[in-house]
């Protein structure tokens, strides 16, 4: 019978939370930084050029389509080697993240802005404003309403994904899970605390963001 | 540059290899505890679906890495020894099960109610019924979410790479550590991941198409 012996864990207690945080604060980044690179990627393959259509298209498949370890390592150890020494395992780690989170999130605000009506745009365009104010003004806020919850979804597969940065030792929470059991062996016991962290985590975030779209519900 | 890759392409072929079969064990297991799951769901008992939903819920909210690592050093801690290669394939398949069950779920209660109550009128047998009547119009829309998954399982194998594993994510890293040619290798991997992924997707639609018309 195994005997458990759940000290070690609670001891070192401060990791795990320190790593929890630290993913959230990495997912909260990536989300940020993917939105912008998601917004450009789908305004190219909605109204852009065929050109600026074809890039758009071509990074969202190939991303989408790839593991997400390799793009972590092509940033982390990849680019060195090419002569582009910026970032840290950290900030490799969260631009990675925002590429791949970028080509989910192209396709969220793709859907969001077909999603918007033809007739608000038209009607803005016959007030007399520019392109680019109907976009800031009119497009982007109706289309955040509609990819709310898709992008609240994101967020919580985000956060799961940051779990891979413990491949390039950055520590968050499961590279706290690693370092704890170089040093106890308590495998048992901090990888069913690291789990229910990780899952008590994304019901909150989900829980937190119902609230949100409905009270974002209410108003209108 | 080619003799480089021609020297490597046995250990990146190894490792694509490794990467197929892990998948598609996965797929291949994670079909069949989806299936099971997903039918609990549907029509197990008030305790088999509530133990099926938690299991599905549990899944959902922890990391695949998680999980892999949790039984590759968990096991032998229990006194279970396992390889990593199973590990990881233990791990991704109850994933693998946890998404397949949803998808039948889902696919199975879009079929309108008159279709179930119609069989059940001219007398067909509960069996009968899901055999020659549910499942075949839910096919059409379970394969395109099913195919999805099969897309994040091969994705997802590539976390095997962290428990030692030689797959392709894992030899790709050995040869760019060797030859320091990092814009190649990484580029040949993500194409071959690319390929896999991309013909999966195709599969599926042509798979919907035909499906689509009943």
């Amino acid at each position: 019978m195994y005997q458990f012996n759940w000290r070690p864990v609670f001891d070192n207690f401060g990791l795990l939370a320190k790593g929890l945080a630290l993913g959230l604060g990495i997912a909260l980044l990536a989300l940020a930084i993917g939105c912008v690179i998601g917004l450009a990627a789908a305004f190219c393959r909605v109204h852009g050029p065929r050109w600026a259509r074809f890039v758009a298209a071509a990074y969202v498949e190939l991303v989408r389509n790839i593991p997400l370890l390799l793009i972590i390592y092509f940033v982390y150890f990849g680019l060195p080697l090419l002569g582009v020494s910026l970032f840290d395992n950290i900030w490799s780690f969260i631009l990675a993240l925002a590429v791949y989170a970028g080509a989910y999130l192209a396709e969220v605000f793709r859907a969001g802005i077909e999603a918007v009506g033809k007739g608000q745009i038209e009607a803005a365009r016959a007030l007399g404003l520019t392109r680019l104010r109907v976009a800031r003004r009119v497009t982007i806020p109706l289309m955040f309403r509609i990819a709310l919850p898709a992008l609240g979804n994101t967020f919580v597969s985000l956060f799961k994904d940051t779990s891979v940065a413990s491949a390039i030792a950055v520590p968050e929470l499961t590279y706290g899970a690693i370092r704890i059991n170089v040093n106890t062996w308590r495998v048992i016991e901090v990888y069913l605390v690291v789990g229910a962290l990780y899952l008590a985590t994304c019901y909150a975030i989900v829980a937190l963001l119902r609230q949100t779209e409905r009270r974002l519900r209410g108003i209108h | 540059m080619i003799d480089l890759v021609v020297a490597s392409a046995p250990l990146i072929g190894r490792g694509l290899l490794v990467t197929l079969g892990v998948s598609l064990a996965v797929l291949v297991l994670g079909s069949l505890v989806g299936l099971a799951g997903g039918l609990c769901l549907l029509y197990g008992s008030r305790a088999l679906q509530w133990g099926v939903r938690i299991y599905v819920d549990a899944l959902r909210g922890i990391p695949h890495l998680v999980l892999i690592f949790a039984i590759f050093y968990g096991f032998p801690a229990l006194g279970l020894q396992l390889s990593a290669i199973a590990a990881g394939i233990v791990a991704l398949s109850l994933f693998c099960g946890a998404h397949v069950a949803e998808v039948v779920r889902g696919a199975v209660a879009s079929i309108p109610r008159g279709q179930a109550d119609a069989a059940a009128a001219i007398g067909l047998a509960f069996r009968d019924r899901l055999r020659h009547v549910i499942l075949p119009q839910a096919v059409g829309r379970f394969l395109p979410a099913w195919v999805n998954t099969a897309v994040e399982i091969v994705k997802s194998s590539s976390l095997v790479s962290l428990v030692s594993v030689v797959d392709l994510t894992m030899a790709t890293q050995q040869i760019v550590g060797r030859t320091r040619e990092a814009l190649l290798f990484y580029g040949v991997a993500a194409l071959l991941y690319f390929a896999i992924n991309f013909s999966l997707s195709l599969m599926g639609r042509q798979l919907e198409r035909r499906y689509s018309h009943g």
